[in-house]
């Protein structure tokens, strides 16, 4: 849930990055974090295992200026992916206010996508909400993989496996190489604020 | 839980974090709600942490303890501090919705600003109690 302080006149939204492990989330964000370091103050906060994998989150928060008076701080979180963390995974999510799902393209991955958004909708109504409400886009990333020879899910195949009820925006990317990162940040970003922009007066 | 909260009832934090904790010479007073945002801060303008960071932080670690005091049978673990060389933390939870986190050094004791953080909780829930939706 937002904070808007009134006394500050300042808004902190939390936005999460979920999805399977390997999938890419952290790649979302250390590509951000590299674009948009002249307007980041602060530095990336990981925690991560020895192998380098997330083990609790990333934290990445920036300011994207004001709206009707109000200045707008973003806190970009990932979960770790491995399904063994769940526990963490939802400690995450609480107060969560937008989510980016972030699909792995790679055929392989395709029960993992599933599976992974089912653990979404399941650790969402564990906070009394819904994955069919919260703002929420859809990423398929590594779709830079389309041309190397690696067998790839088509856009097709992961929205009716993934987007077929949820009808959330979906958009392709590759976090590796910066491709619509932006633009899938900007989406949630809209989508989030205009579902605060009621609490601001 | 939602809760919101109003000028009145943000000035009424800040006079405690201020009055009852800064005042005693603390380098930096907080207050967080669970989700890691930042409701309040006060510090001492010589130093540059990073509450935002902090906040986050803080939260996933109080979370993470307080799950691990679950898993032995515990309520909660009551006394949360890390001792460091120069500054030391002590988070203290409010109405368990929120987290008091203050930054000191080796002039206050650890004893003293329990009494104190305690006594400033116990003000806070007044305030904050009515603001809370469950």
């Amino acid at each position: 849930m937002a904070f808007v302080n009134l006394k500050k006149k300042e808004v902190q939204t939390k936005i999460v990055f979920y999805g399977p492990g390997r999938g890419g989330k952290t790649t979302n964000l250390e590509y951000i974090y590299k674009k948009y370091n002249h307007r980041i103050k602060t530095e990336m906060v990981t925690i991560k295992t020895d192998a380098d994998r997330t083990l609790f989150f990333d934290f990445l928060p920036f300011d994207i200026g004001k709206i009707k008076g109000y200045d707008i701080k973003i806190q970009l979180y990932t979960v770790p992916g491995q399904v063994k963390y769940n526990a963490t995974r939802k400690l995450v999510l609480r107060g969560v206010d937008g989510v980016v799902f972030v699909a792995d393209s790679l055929a392989v991955r395709r029960d993992e996508n599933i599976l992974s958004l089912k653990n979404l909708q399941e650790n969402l109504s564990s906070y009394k909400k819904s994955i069919f409400k919260i703002p929420l886009v859809l990423q398929y990333n590594k779709r830079d993989l389309l041309e190397q020879s690696i067998p790839v899910l088509s856009v097709e195949r992961l929205e009716k496996d993934l987007n077929a009820r949820l009808k959330a925006p979906a958009i392709e990317a590759s976090a590796l190489t910066g491709s619509n990162v932006a633009e899938t940040l900007k989406k949630i970003v809209s989508v989030t604020l205009t579902s605060i922009e009621h609490t601001l007066t | 839980m939602s809760y919101t909260l109003d000028q009145e009832q943000l000035d009424g934090v800040e006079q405690i974090l201020l009055q009852d904790l800064f005042d005693i010479g603390i380098h930096c007073v907080f207050l967080i709600d669970m989700a890691g945002n930042v409701i309040a801060s006060v510090d001492n303008g010589d130093i540059k942490h990073d509450i935002y960071s902090l906040a986050a932080l803080a939260a996933g670690n109080f979370g993470a303890v307080n799950t691990m005091a679950a898993m032995v049978g515990e309520d909660e673990f009551s006394l949360l501090f890390h001792k460091g060389q120069k500054e030391n933390m002590h988070f203290s939870k409010v109405l368990g919705d929120f987290l008091l986190i203050t930054i000191f050094g080796k002039e206050i004791s650890l004893g003293y600003l329990r009494l104190k953080v305690g006594e400033a909780a116990e003000k806070m829930k007044h305030l904050l109690e009515p603001c809370i939706t469950p």
